[in-house]
């Protein structure tokens, strides 16, 4: 099995304080790998590192081509699409011009109308809102229309950053149970940040728990979730 | 040990300044001391405008308008009313003050780009609106208002130049000067200061503080319009002349090269700004007649770039260096 | 009432102008959130640049596809070189560089072309088959001219991809990067349409009111109110405010102030446009969820 990601020795800084120590990490293609922690941990930068949005230093391989170095843009060329914390939709375009930009990167409008049909039968609340504003919808649509912002790109590699934040139960395990099937289904590898150990670790495959930015526990998240002492110490449950 | 030095160069430095600063008028032409009335002038416009954008963070482009009301407000009552000159200032504060306040409402809802437009749109209405025909018999119109230097109240003179009006004004305008900046100085430096700062840099948590920011921004606008008006009514007296044309966009964009000169939210500065506005376009019209407003052009972008806390900000990095180098 | 009508013709024939200059407003707006300050004087430089090349002898057409070209390589060289550094300054830093800008280019428009005022052919000829009873042929042509970069603009901004990205950009340039849009690029393109508009702007109001290097202060006023009243990010508000302005400036001319206080009218058009309705007429409202 080949790897998709593979991080070593990463380090991010947020001007001149440093957040990430020697982070090792790496992620099979097709698996959902989660990243756990508390408040603080670094859980956000390192996605952020990935997409080069912080200055990082160390080594990003993704698809056996060095990241680290690049612009975001190019970045996100390279097939990396993130759902960053917050959802990051453009609340003043419509739902549908925001799937659009979602393939912007791309360049196939053909291959973008197709997806976007497919976007609008896994969630038909967004087929119903397609020209209303973004920043009218609510917090459960407007990650629904972020995450299926992330994946017009057609992407290697999704990023989520707490997906469940700011959500009602209900809705987060229906968001939960859709990224499942688009794992399953389109083959889309994922990096989840979640600080909801629990769903988080039923989800993923496999786990990296950090710790005031490094990396303190890894494993299969079968493992982590069986461990009793573990669950206890590091995830609180 | 070397504070006990420091503060005793403070004082001695600060002796012989204020020793040379009484002296100077009498060791250079009467055209000179006119030069060094408009650089307090202008120091005192500058300061006014840095409260408002420096401290407060409230854009102004059009505190040329303030200005320019504040200097017909001297040049009437003086002409037509035959007021003292010097009781024209506070006059001429009060009623910039309120003009200020009265325009710092609808700003309130204004920021950045909508309030310098704004402003902006102000400047540019200004010199039309003083050549209104149905009010020529204040304003005199396009020629504006013809006025006479006063005359020194007695006969003094030193190194052989006698106290002329130009001199006595220097005396009058150095004093009103060290009066606003000691005001100034006073109203940033306590809680009103900070709570301006506050407003600028965190306008929720501020009004979450208890600041009622409505009324303190508008007071802040009508103080630094008062300032600024002062200092149209001295520069008014200072050049003994107003017209609708001296009082175009170009000045309050001048004002604002002032503030950011000097350094934003910095009261010392102002006089840096004060310096720059008046001597930088002499220097610059030998050049050529366009070249004062694209050298001001490419100093502001200058600025900007290296150094964005104006002069002031320089010289603190400047000396905060010198102090950090180890001792021997 | 054939003067009414004339002062409303000739009203809207100014608006046409008014609107244009909204329009590059708009544009830099959009693209930028940001107010371009220096907007009259770099649209007045471009039109000094055509005027020289029609002196050299330049066919108007050619000088003035000539012109249009170069203003927008122009614009997008300052966006790249100048704001690019101050991108993720304050604005206050911003509106400080544009201020600098306005006095640079005004200086240039001296300094190469001196200040003596120059006469500008319209290339619509005054004996043509477009000169009608209320409009001349000038001011007809300028509004054909204007309506089509109108429909052009509208068209790229609605319909093509590299107009969403730029509207994208200008409103969150962060989760644009994210969709892998090159957000910098788009700034500067967004500067090169604005002063090509800039550019067509001035030589269709030179004709009018002859070339010198502070043709534009007042019209940019009546730009910005124009600009604010339509909301400043429509650009087919940009236009019809324009109209409105156009109008409003003879009527209340002719039959209420008198022709003094025009730019008292734009600056008090503005300020009532900021406070009471800052969307503008035509503006879309954002809706924030806190």
């Amino acid at each position: 099995m080949s790897k998709l990601l593979e991080v070593g020795k990463l380090c991010a800084w947020y001007g001149a304080t440093q957040v990430l120590y020697d982070v090792d990490f790496s992620l099979e293609a097709g698996h959902i790998t989660a990243i756990l922690g508390a408040n603080g941990a670094g859980k956000t930068t390192t996605l952020r590192a990935l997409c080069q949005v912080v200055k990082t230093s160390g080594s990003v391989v993704l698809d056996g081509t060095q990241v680290v170095g690049k612009s975001t843009e190019s970045v996100v060329r390279m097939g990396v699409a993130h759902v960053p914390d917050g959802r990051g939709t453009f609340t003043g375009l419509s739902v549908e011009e925001n799937l659009r930009l979602g393939a912007y990167a791309r360049g196939n409008k053909a291959e973008m109308l197709e997806d976007m049909e497919r976007m609008f039968t896994r969630f038909p609340i967004l087929k119903q809102r397609r020209h209303q504003q973004a920043g009218t919808l609510s917090g459960g649509e407007q990650q629904m229309l972020a995450i299926s912002r992330a994946l017009m790109l057609r992407p290697k590699l999704l990023l989520l950053d707490e997906p469940s934040f700011g959500l009602a139960p209900l809705i987060v395990a229906e968001i939960f149970r859709i990224m499942r099937t688009i794992n399953k289904e389109d083959h889309v590898s994922m990096l989840l940040v979640e600080q909801n150990a629990s769903l988080a670790l039923d989800l993923a495959d496999h786990a990296y728990l950090l710790e005031t930015g490094r990396v303190a526990l890894s494993g299969p998240s079968d493992t982590i979730k069986n461990d009793e002492s573990v669950r206890r110490a590091y995830l609180g449950y | 040990m070397s504070k006990s030095i420091d503060r005793k160069w403070v004082w001695i430095g600060g002796a012989l300044l204020v020793v040379a600063l009484l002296v100077l008028p009498f060791l250079v032409k009467n055209y000179r001391v006119f030069q060094f009335n408009l650089v307090l002038v202008y120091a005192v416009a500058i300061l006014g405008l840095n409260i408002l954008t420096g401290f407060n963070g409230q854009f102004s482009l059009g505190h040329g308008a303030f200005y320019a009301f504040g200097a017909y407000t001297a040049a009437i009552l003086m002409s037509l009313y035959h007021v003292p000159y010097w009781a024209t200032l506070p006059i001429a504060f009060v009623f910039c003050f309120g003009f200020g306040f009265l325009v710092g409402f609808p700003a309130l809802r204004l920021a950045g780009h909508f309030l310098a437009l704004a402003t902006f749109a102000l400047a540019l209405a200004v010199p039309q609106l003083l050549k209104y025909k149905k009010i020529e018999g204040f304003t005199g119109g396009v020629q504006g208002i013809v006025l006479s230097k006063p005359e020194p109240p007695f006969s003094f003179s030193l190194f052989d130049q006698p106290l002329s009006p130009d001199r006595w004004l220097y005396f009058f305008t150095l004093f009103v000067t060290a009066l606003m900046f000691l005001f100034a100085w006073n109203l940033l430096r306590g809680r009103v200061g900070r709570a301006l700062v506050a407003i600028r840099d965190h306008p929720i948590a501020a009004t979450a503080m208890g600041i009622n920011l409505p009324v303190f921004k508008s007071l802040t606008f009508g103080t630094s319009a008062g300032f600024t008006g002062l200092a149209g009514a001295l520069g008014a007296i200072v050049v003994a002349f107003v017209s609708p044309d001296s009082f175009t966009v170009q000045l309050s964009i001048f004002l604002l090269v002032g503030v950011v000169v000097g350094g934003l939210a910095s009261i010392p500065g102002a006089i840096f700004g004060g310096i720059f506005i008046q001597y930088v376009p002499n220097i610059a019209d030998e050049i050529s007649k366009s070249a004062p407003a694209a050298i001001y052009g490419v100093l502001l972008i200058a600025l900007m770039y290296l150094l964005p806390t104006g002069v002031m900000g320089g010289l603190h990095r400047l000396w905060m260096k010198f102090r950090a180098r180890p001792a021997g | 009432m054939e003067a009414l009508l004339y002062q409303i013709f000739s009203g809207l024939a100014n608006g046409i102008i008014y609107g244009s200059v909204a329009l590059a407003l708009v544009m830099i707006y959009q693209a930028t959130h940001h107010i371009n300050f220096a907007q009259g004087e770099m649209a007045t430089f471009s039109t000094f640049i055509a005027w020289w090349l029609i002196q050299s002898g330049w066919p108007y057409w050619g000088a003035f596809f000539f012109t249009v070209a170069v203003s927008f390589a122009g614009g997008l060289l300052v966006q790249r070189i100048i704001l690019k550094p101050i991108e993720k300054a304050p604005v206050m830093t911003n509106v400080i560089v544009f201020i600098g800008l306005l006095l640079i280019f005004n200086a240039f428009s001296g300094w190469f072309f001196d200040h003596t005022i120059k006469s500008f052919d319209s290339p619509f000829p005054k004996d043509s088959a477009l000169t009608t009873k209320y409009f001349s042929a000038h001011q007809f042509g300028s509004a054909g001219v204007l309506l089509l970069v109108l429909i052009g603009l509208f068209a790229f901004f609605k319909f093509t991809p590299i107009g969403l990205a730029m509207r994208a950009a200008a409103q969150n340039p962060d989760s644009a990067r994210l969709v892998g849009i090159r957000v910098s690029w788009m700034l500067g393109l967004g500067w090169g349409l604005a002063a090509a508009i800039g550019a067509i702007a001035g030589m269709m109001v030179a004709p009018i009111v002859f070339l010198d290097p502070n043709m534009m202060a007042g019209i940019l006023l009546y730009g910005f109110a124009a600009a604010l009243l339509g909301g400043i990010d429509n650009p087919l508000g940009a236009v019809i405010g324009g109209f409105i302005v156009g109008v409003l400036e003879n009527l209340l001319g002719a039959y209420v102030i008198g022709t003094e206080l025009k730019l008292t009218v734009a600056l008090v058009l503005i300020v009532a446009t900021l406070t009471l309705k800052p969307a503008g007429l035509f503006g879309k409202k954002v809706v924030v969820r806190v």
